[in-house]
C-alpha cells in the first residue's frame, strides 16, 4: 500500500471513528443477547427500542447496512480496505449490526453478481433499507445435504412458471416477504442441470407456512407448502436451468456468514464468565483446573480462526481465494461456537439449567446453547463441508 | 467378579425394561412437561415400582426392602436412562435411602426406611449450594441452639426437592467452607417453619428445587450419623449417587445411539443410506467403542461399591468422568447424524441431548471427577 493510500485510510479511519462515536447509541454497543436484540426488517417488522431505531437509521442513511455495496443500491461504496477499517471500528466499541438480513447476507451478493439490471434496482435497495425480509427456499425433506436432488416443479405457463411442491426448514418463512427459491424446471435433466433460482412474495395466492418447534423451545422455522403459486418467469436470477451455480455462489456467502456467528472476541472474556459462577483460588485462578484448561484452549483456537477470517476476507477481496475455502471456514467456525456454549453451560452449572425463570432470563443461556447445536448444520453440515474441502481443495481421489 | 450381569441381574433388568418401556416411553416425559404436570413424575409407576421392590432396592430386607446392591440398582438406572423416565428412583431410593442405611440410627432406619421402600415416603439430599457440585464447599450453617440446631442457607439442584417429604441437608456445623471436617447431615421436614422450596424447571423438564433455610429449627434427633463428622458419610451416599448416575448415563447413550444408528440404516441421501458413508460409519464405531469402555467403567464401579463403598472412590470417579464425556458425545452425534430433524422437538432425540446435560452436571461433571481421580493420585 502506498503512503498517500496509507493516509487516506487513516483519515477514513479517524473520521469512521469519530462518526461512531457521536452516532452509535450507548445502548447499541452491548452484543446482542435475544432474537429482539435483532434487527431484521421487512413489512411488519418493528423496532423493539428507540436506540434500535436510531442507530439503524443512521446506518441506512449513510449506506452502511452494507458498506461495500454500490452507492446505487443503497450500500455505502466502501472500498474492501474501507470496509475492513469499518468492520474493524465497529469491533472494538462493540457496535451491534444495524439490520441483519438474509438479504445482506445471501440474495445481495448473489443479485450482484447473477441478477439483471432491473431485479438489482428492485430489490437491492430494498434490502439496504430493510424494507423487504427475505427467506431461503432451498431444503426440503428429502433434499438436505443433496440438495440438488430437489423436487419442487416449476411449470412453464406462457409468460409464469406455476410451482407446486415443499421446503422445511424454511427459517423465519412466517415472517419474510419475498423468498429466494430453488426450484426444478427440467425434470428431465441431470439433477444439477435442471434446477432455476427464483423470486417470489410470500403473500402469493397459494404460498403457505407452518413454523416449527425447535429444541430450544421456539421456533424460528418452518415447513413452507407451494400449492400452484404463479410467478413471472423475469423472476428467475440467471439463466432457466442453471440456478445451480446462483445457488453455490449464495451458499459461499451463508457459510462464510455463519462461519463467523458466535459473539467472537467481544463481551466479557469465557474465562471471566466461567470464573464469575465457579469462583477463583488462592491465585486468582479459575478454581477448575480442567476447565480452565479447555477454556484457554478455546481461547487460542478462537484467535486463530479470528486471523484466519479476516485473512480470507482479505484473499477474497484480492482474487486469491480458492472458491471452496469458505467451507473450511464454516466447518471450523461452527464447531467452535458449539465448543463455546458448551464451555458456557459448563461455566454456568447449576444455574445454566433453568429453563424458566426470571432468574435466568427464561432459560436463555440453555436455548443459546441447544441453538448452536444447528450450527453444524444449518447451510451444510460439516460432513458436506469436510467433504467439499477433501474434494474441492484437496482434489482426493473419489471424494 | 465377572464384569457380566448375573441371571438374577438380567431377570432384573427385563422386568425393569419391560415396566419401563411400556409405561414409560420417552413420550411419557414429553406429557409431563407438555402438561406442566405439579409432581414431575407419575405417582401410579411409582406404585408400581414399589410393589416390584424397586422403591427399597437398596434398603435391607429387615426395613422392608429387596436389600440388592449397587449393580442392581445401575441396572434399574440404566433402563430408566433409556426412556428418560423421570421418576424418585434416583433421589429416594439411591442416594437417600442410603443416607439413611447408611449413617441413621436404629429409629431413624426404622422410621424411614419401610416407608421408601412401600413407596409412601420421597426423600432427597441437599448438597451444590453454588453454580459447581463442590460437596466441602458447603456453607449452610448450621449453629447449636438449646437441645438442637438452627439451619440457615440455600440448596440448589435439589431433585424432587418440591414433591420430597424428608430432606437430607448437608450442612457446616465447624470450620470453613472448602475443610472436610465440620460438616453433618440433617433431617428436615420440608414444612418446617422456615424452609422456602421454590420448584425450578429445568431444561430437561426433570424435578429439580432451590431450596432456602432461614433459621430452621431442627431438634439433636435430626442428625444423621455424627455431628462434624459428615464428610466420610457424604463421600459414601454421593459415590452411590454417582455410580447410579453414571448407570442411567450409560443407559440413555446406547439409547441414543441405537436411535441414530438406526437412522443411518434408514436416511436416504445422494441416492444411499447415509450409513453407508464412511465419514459416519467411522463415528458410529467409535462411539460404539466408547459406550463399551464406559459401560465396563460403569459396572466395575457399582462392583466396587457393593464390595466397600469407603473403597470405592477412584472407581467411581472413572466411571462418572468417562459416561459424562461419553453421553455428551452420544447426544451430540445423536443431534448431528439427524441433521435439521434432530433439531426439532418433535424428534426425542433432543430430550436425551437435555438430560444428558443434567446428568452431567448430577454429583459432580467430568472435570471434577478427572481432577478428583488426579488428586487421589497424587499429582
Ligand atoms: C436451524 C436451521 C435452520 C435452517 N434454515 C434453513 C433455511 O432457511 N433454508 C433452507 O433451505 N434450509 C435451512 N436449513 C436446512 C439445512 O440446510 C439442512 O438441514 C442441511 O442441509 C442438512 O440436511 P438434512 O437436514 O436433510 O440432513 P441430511 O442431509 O439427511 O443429513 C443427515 C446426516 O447425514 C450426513 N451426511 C449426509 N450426506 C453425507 C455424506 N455424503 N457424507 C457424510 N455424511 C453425510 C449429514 O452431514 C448429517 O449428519 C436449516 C437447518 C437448521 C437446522
Amino acid at each position: 500500500m502506498s503512503e498517500t493510500e496509507n493516509a487516506e485510510l487513516e483519515t477514513f479511519r479517524n473520521e469512521t471513528r469519530a462518526w461512531l462515536e457521536a452516532n452509535c447509541p450507548p445502548e447499541m454497543r452491548k452484543p446482542a443477547t435475544s432474537d429482539a436484540d435483532v434487527f431484521w426488517g421487512g413489512r411488519n417488522t418493528k423496532f423493539s427500542s428507540e436506540p434500535q431505531r436510531i442507530w439503524f437509521e443512521r446506518m441506512r442513511d449513510k449506506g452502511w447496512t452494507v458498506p461495500d455495496w454500490p452507492r446505487e443500491y443503497g450500500g455505502g461504496g466502501l472500498s474492501a480496505a474501507e470496509h475492513k477499517v469499518l468492520r474493524a471500528e465497529m469491533a472494538k466499541m462493540g457496535a451491534r449490526p444495524p439490520l441483519s438480513s438474509f438479504g445482506i447476507w445471501m440474495l445481495g451478493p448473489a443479485l450482484l453478481k447473477y441478477g439483471n439490471d432491473a431485479q438489482k434496482k428492485e430489490h437491492l435497495p430494498k434490502i439496504a433499507a430493510g424494507e423487504i425480509r427475505w427467506c431461503q427456499g432451498y431444503s426440503e425433506p428429502n433434499a438436505g445435504s443433496d440438495l440438488a436432488s430437489l423436487q419442487t416443479r416449476a411449470e412453464s405457463d406462457g409468460d409464469d412458471f406455476v410451482i407446486t411442491g415443499s421446503k422445511i426448514w424454511t427459517s423465519y418463512a412466517n415472517y419474510a416477504d419475498w423468498i429466494f427459491c430453488l426450484v426444478r424446471t427440467d425434470p428431465a435433466a441431470k439433477k444439477h442441470d435442471g434446477i432455476s433460482f427464483i423470486l417470489f412474495d410470500m403473500t402469493s395466492k397459494g404460498v403457505t407456512t407452518k413454523p416449527i418447534l425447535l429444541i430450544s423451545g421456539y421456533s424460528p422455522f418452518c415447513e413452507t407448502f407451494f400449492d400452484g403459486v404463479r410467478v413471472p418467469k423475469s423472476h428467475v436470477v440467471g439463466t432457466v436451468n442453471r440456478g445451480w451455480d446462483v445457488a453455490k455462489y449464495l451458499l459461499q456467502h451463508e457459510r462464510a456468514m455463519i462461519s463467523g456467528m458466535g459473539e467472537r472476541g467481544v463481551g466479557r472474556p469465557l474465562g471471566q464468565i466461567a470464573a464469575d459462577s465457579v469462583g477463583t483460588d488462592a491465585l486468582g485462578r479459575l478454581d477448575d483446573s480442567m476447565l480452565r484448561g479447555k477454556i484457554a484452549t478455546f481461547d487460542v483456537d478462537e484467535a486463530a480462526l479470528a486471523a484466519c477470517a479476516e485473512r480470507a476476507v482479505d484473499l477474497a477481496k484480492a482474487g486469491q481465494a480458492h472458491p471452496a475455502f469458505s467451507s473450511a471456514m464454516k466447518y471450523y467456525g461452527t464447531e467452535l461456537n458449539k465448543r463455546r456454549y458448551e464451555i458456557l453451560m459448563s461455566a454456568g452449572g447449576v444455574d445454566a439449567l433453568e429453563w424458566e425463570s426470571e432468574r435466568s432470563r427464561q432459560g436463555a443461556r440453555p436455548r443459546a446453547w441447544l441453538r448452536t447445536k444447528a450450527n453444524s448444520i444449518e447451510g451444510g453440515t460439516t460432513e458436506v463441508m469436510l467433504g467439499i474441502v477433501a474434494k474441492r481443495i484437496l482434489d482426493l481421489p473419489g471424494a | 467378579m465377572a464384569l457380566v450381569l448375573t441371571e438374577e441381574q438380567s431377570m432384573l433388568r427385563d422386568s425393569a425394561r419391560g415396566l419401563i418401556s411400556d409405561k414409560a416411553p420417552v413420550s411419557h416425559l414429553r406429557h409431563l412437561r407438555d402438561a406442566k404436570d405439579p409432581t414431575g413424575f407419575s405417582k401410579e409407576l411409582w406404585h408400581s415400582f414399589a410393589e416390584m421392590g424397586f422403591a427399597g432396592l437398596l434398603v435391607p430386607e429387615e426395613f422392608g426392602g429387596s436389600g440388592l446392591g449397587h449393580v442392581e440398582a445401575g441396572v434399574v438406572m440404566e433402563e430408566i436412562g433409556r426412556t428418560l423416565m423421570p421418576s424418585p428412583f434416583l433421589a429416594t431410593s439411591v442416594v437417600a435411602a442410603s443416607a439413611l442405611a447408611r449413617g441413621g440410627n436404629a429409629a431413624q432406619k426404622s422410621e424411614y426406611l419401610p416407608k421408601i421402600s412401600n413407596g409412601s415416603l420421597l426423600a432427597t439430599l441437599a448438597i451444590d449450594e453454588g453454580a459447581k457440585h463442590r460437596p466441602l464447599q458447603t456453607s449452610l450453617q448450621a449453629v447449636r441452639a438449646g437441645n438442637g440446631f438452627k439451619l440457615s442457607g440455600a440448596k440448589a439442584l435439589v431433585v424432587d426437592g418440591h414433591v420430597a417429604d424428608l430432606l437430607i441437608v448437608a450442612a457446616r456445623t465447624a470450620g470453613a467452607a472448602g475443610e472436610r471436617d465440620g460438616l453433618t447431615l440433617f433431617l428436615v421436614n420440608p414444612k418446617a417453619k422456615g424452609v422456602a422450596i421454590e420448584r425450578t424447571v429445568m431444561v430437561d423438564a426433570h424435578n429439580a428445587a432451590r431450596i432456602e433455610l432461614a433459621n430452621v429449627e431442627v431438634n439433636a434427633d435430626s442428625v444423621l450419623g455424627e455431628v462434624d463428622q459428615g464428610a466420610a458419610l457424604l463421600d459414601g451416599v454421593l459415590d452411590i449417587g454417582r455410580g447410579a448416575v453414571a448407570a442411567e448415563m450409560v443407559g440413555l447413550s446406547e439409547e441414543v445411539f441405537n436411535r441414530t444408528v438406526e437412522y443411518l440404516k434408514n436416511r436416504k441421501q445422494f441416492g444411499k443410506l447415509i450409513g453407508e458413508f464412511q465419514a459416519l460409519q467411522h463415528r458410529a464405531a467409535e462411539l460404539y467403542v466408547d459406550i463399551e469402555i464406559t459401560r465396563a467403567a460403569t459396572m466395575k464401579a457399582l462392583q466396587a461399591l457393593d464390595a466397600d463403598v469407603a473403597k470405592a472412590a477412584s472407581s467411581v470417579a472413572v466411571a462418572k468422568a468417562r459416561a459424562g464425556t461419553t453421553a455428551t458425545r452420544a447426544v451430540q452425534e445423536g443431534v448431528q447424524m439427524h441433521g435439521g430433524m434432530g433439531m426439532t422437538d418433535q424428534f426425542d432425540i433432543g430430550f436425551f441431548m437435555k438430560r444428558a446435560r443434567v446428568c452431567e452436571e448430577l454429583f459432580g461433571d467430568a472435570n471434577y471427577h478427572t481432577e478428583q481421580l488426579a488428586r487421589a493420585r497424587g499429582y
